[in-house]
């Protein structure tokens, strides 16, 4: 078995290898580490796509909008995820962004994570039938299940979710009182002896 | 009186990181403390008459085990070699995690004798080989054998029987990878494992030539004496593969330095020294001229050094003892304001590291400081701006700046990574070839690239915005960023400059090691010796903490 930091340095220098900037590379290099930690394919479609990148030629986004669609070609999911990772504060305000055609869509979840932790707010990645809930980069939720993921994702959604509960505010108030079983009740002389700041600290 | 911290534009030059010595801050001190009330034991002792075969040790603390698997092997004069493109050893090493079954062992002993072309599982911790010095090794063998204690002149001109040649931890060929073990208490501090599996190989080399020796004359054989053992630590040599480390982990860097500067800090700012502490200084310095004069090099460069470091050290010893009083308010700022006027950057550190001995309660708690979670860091704040980035490197790397890379002698060199040994190498970049595929290492070209590019933009932006036309310098924006946290995570100098010299930059990390009796064998490797003087296993319940400068008495 390759250890992550083998995965991390290979990547890296792949990336290098293959054109990338030193430090776009290092982003590659801890973005797959990501991916085979959460035990995710991404050497296996790192490869793929390096394979081909001489003869596959993918369109290179920089200024990511709320509608992005490539003039002809997929958008290079390396390129498009550094690039959402740097955007992403401001890209936030859309709470919608949507793609047409990313190539090795799967290199692109990894920066979705990573921009999760910087914003602050989960991150739900739609295509196909797929979906990815990022967790602020602690872990990635997702109906995937071993098939094989696809080269090319045809329409894409990422979509920032607020800060919300999972759950009603009944099923909160029911919790709550139950957990109110553990608190004990004040006599006037606990109110008096057993908390640690004095009743006269207005003086 | 608050004593402010060092100046990083002078402490990280690498002139004076290439002056620095061991303290109590060093690692192999660190882990001493750490493992002094682990249980040690040699588990397996299976070698033939001639010292080949396995060995096991291990330290065991309530369910926590680490056992040392030493695998020594046969092999001809001709094969042994401390360079980096050797593929046989006299011994290989690896650290596992718990006790080792005979599976462990059987599948061990076909890969760590392979070293870097074997396969390690997240079950081993850190691997390594060693070389006999076949001269000291056999000297010793035949004088035990015939019932005497070897030429003790020999063996403290060499300091060894085995050096190692590379030590590997942190995931390098499958080993476990540094998140699997990181929050375990013992390994609170940096190369910790690693230091135990040096430890651990020098008391196998302490074993293997008393069974070598008993083998060889059952009737009259004596065993190495104990003091004799002591006196000996293990060898290394070392290249530049641990350069560039310094240079790819920048906030670790910072707080192995932040470290040391908060220690002299503190120990700067204490107003009153009682006596113990003082004569505990006075003693650790007097006592460590030894460590000097017995510092063997063939290196002119070196002999210089060490020339300087005795002469200053000597007028230091003769200040202190005659002239000063440490009675006075302040007394080891004085000092060091003292060793600043009058002595060499050399002395400068060497006393310093011996300032901290009297101040556990100071090292201590700073100890479990050095390690960093780099991962925390290494996102770029994109939603700053380039106006604040340029101001960050304007104070930060206000040398570097200054640096004019259009002269050729400062980017003559260019690091890079050998396809044959995936090790990191320096080259003339005018005179071979390989130079387009240079390691992101000269981070003050790459700075100074990346300030003129800033002082060009008319509008200031926003760093995502900047970033899009200038994913060439992501890497330096990043360090940038660093710096700005981390004051000591950059090395202040130029590191591909024609005057560059690179053992500066493994002293800095080998000082930290504690490494005794640097021997620069070119401007690019050198070899030391590690754990000289430190108790033995059996000793460690109770030994002298400043064992390292009584190493001769």
């Amino acid at each position: 078995m390759k250890s992550l930091s083998e995965i991390e340095t290979t990547s890296k220098r792949a990336s290098r290898a293959v054109g990338f900037s030193w430090g776009v590379a290092e982003e590659v290099g801890k973005s797959i580490r990501l991916l085979e930690l959460f035990n995710f394919p991404g050497i296996k479609h790192l490869n793929k796509y390096y394979q081909l990148k001489d003869k596959e030629k993918l369109e290179k986004i920089s200024l990511i909008k709320k509608d992005n669609k490539g003039q002809k070609l997929s958008f290079c999911p390396i390129t498009l995820g550094v690039n959402f990772l740097d955007q992403s504060r401001t890209l936030e305000i859309h709470k919608k962004c949507t793609f047409k055609k990313i190539a090795y869509p799967i290199l692109f979840l990894p920066f979705l994570s990573r921009s999760s932790e910087v914003i602050g707010k989960k991150i739900l990645f739609k295509f196909d039938n797929n979906e990815f809930l990022l967790n602020y980069n602690v872990n990635i939720f997702s109906n995937y299940s071993k098939k094989e993921f696809p080269s090319i994702a045809e329409n894409v959604e990422v979509t920032f979710l607020d800060n919300e509960d999972t759950f009603t505010d009944t099923e909160w108030k029911n919790l709550y009182k139950l957990s109110e079983n553990t608190f004990v009740e004040e006599t006037d002389s606990l109110k008096q002896s057993a908390a640690g700041a004095g009743l006269t600290d207005n003086d | 009186m608050n004593v402010e911290l060092r100046d990083p534009n002078i402490i990280m030059k690498l002139s004076r990181l290439g002056s620095f010595h061991q303290s109590k801050l060093s690692f192999l001190r660190s882990f001493l403390y750490e493992f002094k009330d682990w249980d040690y034991k040699r588990d397996l002792f299976d070698l033939d008459k001639d010292g080949f075969g396995v060995v096991v040790y291990s330290f065991k603390k309530r369910e926590r085990v680490y056992s040392l698997i030493c695998f020594a092997n046969k092999i001809k004069d001709d094969e042994r070699s401390d360079r980096v493109i050797a593929t046989k050893w006299d011994a290989a090493f690896t650290l596992h995690d718990g006790v080792p079954d005979k599976n462990d062992i059987d599948r061990l002993k076909k890969e760590v004798p392979k070293q870097e072309v074997g396969r390690l599982s997240y079950k081993e911790l850190t691997l390594s080989r060693a070389n006999k010095s076949v001269r000291v090794f056999d000297h010793v063998v035949e004088s035990l054998s015939n019932g005497v204690q070897p030429n003790l002149e020999l063996l403290e001109k060499v300091g060894y029987l085995y050096r190692t040649t590379a030590v590997y931890g942190s995931g390098k060929f499958g080993l476990a990878d540094r998140f699997r073990i990181k929050n375990r208490k013992e390994i609170n501090g940096p190369f910790r494992l690693e230091m135990m599996l040096v430890y651990l190989v020098r008391q196998f080399t302490f074993d293997q030539v008393n069974h070598v020796a008993k083998m060889k004359n059952p009737n009259k054989a004596v065993k190495l004496d104990a003091k004799i053992c002591k006196n000996l630590g293990i060898g290394n040599s070392t290249g530049l593969g641990m350069a560039p480390f310094i240079v790819n982990h920048p906030t670790l860097l910072n707080n192995w330095i932040l470290c040391r500067e908060t220690a002299l800090k503190k120990i700067r700012e204490i107003k009153n020294v009682n006596n113990e502490d003082s004569i505990l200084f006075k003693n650790c310095v007097r006592d460590s001229i030894k460590n000097i004069t017995s510092w063997n090099t063939e290196s002119e460069y070196q002999q210089k050094k060490i020339k300087h470091l005795l002469n200053d050290v000597r007028k230091f010893t003769d200040f202190v003892e005659k002239k000063f009083d440490f009675k006075k308010d302040y007394p080891f700022n004085e000092i060091y304001l003292w060793l600043e006027k009058e002595t060499c950057d050399e002395c400068i550190e060497y006393i310093v590291s011996i300032m901290m001995e009297p101040y556990n309660e100071i090292i201590e708690p700073l100890i479990k400081q050095m390690s960093s979670e780099e991962e925390r860091y290494f996102n770029i704040p994109t939603d700053r701006t380039t106006d604040e980035l340029r101001k960050i490197i304007e104070k930060k790397y206000s040398n570097i700046l200054s640096i004019n890379f259009k002269k050729e002698e400062n980017f003559k060199k260019f690091w890079f990574i050998s396809k044959n040994k995936e090790e990191p190498r320096l080259a003339d970049r005018f005179e071979e070839q390989g130079s387009e595929l240079e390691q992101p290492l000269a981070i003050a070209r790459d700075i100074k690239r990346l300030h003129d590019k800033l002082t060009l933009l008319k509008t200031d932006l926003t760093i995502d915005k900047f970033l899009i036309d200038n994913s060439d310098l992501r890497h330096v924006v990043r360090r940038a960023f660093i710096i700005e946290k981390f004051p000591y995570s950059e090395i202040q100098d130029n590191t591909i400059s024609e005057k560059i010299v690179p053992i500066d930059m493994l002293r800095l990390k080998l000082s930290f090691f504690g490494a005794l009796k640097f021997d620069p064998r070119s401007d690019k490797w050198l070899r030391i010796c590690m754990f000289q003087g430190a108790p033995l296993p059996e000793e460690l319940k109770n030994y002298d903490e400043q064992w390292v400068y009584k190493s001769h008495s």
